[in-house]
């Protein structure tokens, strides 16, 4: 077990180098609301907020019902000169599914429907116990280690700027009226938006970590505030 | 964190011969392969990373040429009596001008020309001059044009989307219908590969060789 403030460089305990520029720091436990920034490079390290991991679940649930809606209901309505067309989200995915293309629905699919679903599962994964002062489940850290990889392949704001641009190339041709997985969607953004402004992967592993995970003698235990 | 003194020089994690976890943060001794906190491997930063950089940033532009050749989208406008048309990523611009939308216009060749050559740029002069002794100030500009690589990556997806909602949208059968074009694949691999090759670029690299002066330089 490790004191505050003591560090050893030959083990690199009680140290963290910046991911960004590998200045070494002296680690200490953080405050919520207080912001651990690179001394070289300005790098953001850890920013914990007070009740974040219940905040970051509420909104992975919030996420998976929009989710649900934004699949299942209709996504976009045009009508011209009597022919109409109506489309889901699926319906968007599949509009590739003709022949060579087919590899960029399944593609398309995962980055806005599928990406996004199994990150909000696993964060509630990990985070449940950490939220309720529990030992984390198993497996916590390769879910974690998976949810931040795949953060910059879950698309779905990309999705709905590009729902805007389609939106005013076609305007001049047709009618065009939104379903609600168009609202959905677009209250899915706000939500992700909301949850990773919460998310502190630093926070998180030291979280995993002071809960019983990993547990290599090295973690800090914060002193018992009066 | 905790500083011993406001001016006591930085130390890296390199130079303390020790090993920093770009997941996690957490430094170990230079011997240890894995993360023992978060399970990610342990990779000192030296040149090394820059064959991934280099291989996928080749792949990335060898599809970035088809994506520019093929059609990405097929329209078809009275059942081909007022003509079907195929239009590239240029060839939509052009079209788009031709109708007097200026602003999509602008927006769709910032997307899918000037963005991705861009990147293509960026990626290979980074490649290029790390581990190369720079001065504090060029290094934050190096890591400034990196976290700009990094964020607007996946937004050149956005014109695969589009394809993708258009072709979906627009079926009114013999009104007009729009189809996707082969182009659409190159694109997207090519933006993925792309990612890929920035994911890869380590940037830690920008900052090797520089003098580890007093921790204000920078300001």
């Amino acid at each position: 077990m490790q004191t505050e403030g003591e560090y050893d460089l030959s083990t690199g305990a009680g140290l963290t180098a910046c991911p960004r520029c590998d200045a070494l720091h002296v680690e200490r436990e953080l405050e919520p609301g207080e912001t651990a920034r690179c001394l070289r490079c300005n790098t953001l390290l850890a920013s914990p907020r007070a009740g974040a991991f219940t905040r970051i679940i509420a909104l992975s649930f919030a996420s998976l019902v929009l989710m649900v809606g934004a699949v299942f209901f209709p996504f976009l309505e045009i009508s011209r000169m009597g022919f109409g067309n109506q489309t889901s989200l699926f319906g968007v995915a599949l509009a590739f599914s003709h022949g060579a293309l087919m590899p960029l629905t399944v593609a398309v699919l995962g980055m806005i429907v599928g990406l996004p679903v199994l990150r909000a599962l696993l964060l509630v994964y990990t985070l449940l116990p950490l939220a309720r002062k529990r030992r984390p489940f198993a497996h916590a850290v390769p879910a974690f280690r998976l949810s931040e990889a795949l953060r910059p392949w879950s698309m779905a704001e990309i999705f709905v700027i590009g729902t805007a641009i389609a939106l005013v190339k076609v305007g001049g041709l047709a009618n065009i009226s939104f379903g609600p997985a168009f609202w959905a969607f677009c209250g899915l953004i706000l939500v992700n938006a909301a949850s990773n402004a919460f998310t502190s992967a630093a926070t998180i592993w030291d979280a995993i970590e002071d809960a019983g995970m990993a547990t290599d003698g090295r973690e800090i235990v914060p002193e018992p505030r009066a | 964190m905790s500083a011993p003194a406001q001016d006591a020089p930085v130390l890296t994690a390199h130079r303390a011969g020790l090993v920093g976890c770009r997941s996690c943060g957490r430094a170990w001794p230079e011997a240890e392969t894995t993360c023992r906190r978060c399970g990610s491997a342990l990779v000192p930063p030296d040149r090394r990373c820059l064959n991934a950089v280099w291989a996928w940033l080749a792949a990335g532009f060898i599809f970035y040429i088809p994506a520019n050749l093929f059609p990405m989208l097929k329209t078809s406008t009275f059942g081909g009596l007022r003509g079907n048309s195929e239009s590239t990523i240029l060839g939509g611009v052009v079209e788009l001008m031709h109708y007097g939308n200026y602003g999509i216009a602008a927006v769709i060749f910032a997307a899918s020309v000037m963005v991705p050559v861009g990147k293509f740029v960026a990626i290979a002069w980074l490649a290029l001059v790390a581990g190369r002794p720079a001065t504090v100030r060029a290094a934050h500009k190096r890591l400034a044009l990196y976290e700009v690589v990094e964020f607007i990556g996946r937004w050149s997806m956005i014109d695969v989307f589009v394809v993708a909602i258009l072709s979906a949208l627009v079926q009114l059968g013999f009104v007009a219908s729009i189809h996707p074009g082969p182009a659409a694949v190159s694109f997207a691999l090519s933006v993925a590969f792309t990612m890929l090759s920035a994911q890869s670029f380590d940037p830690r690299l920008i900052w090797r060789g520089l003098p580890l002066r007093s921790r204000k330089d920078h300001e």
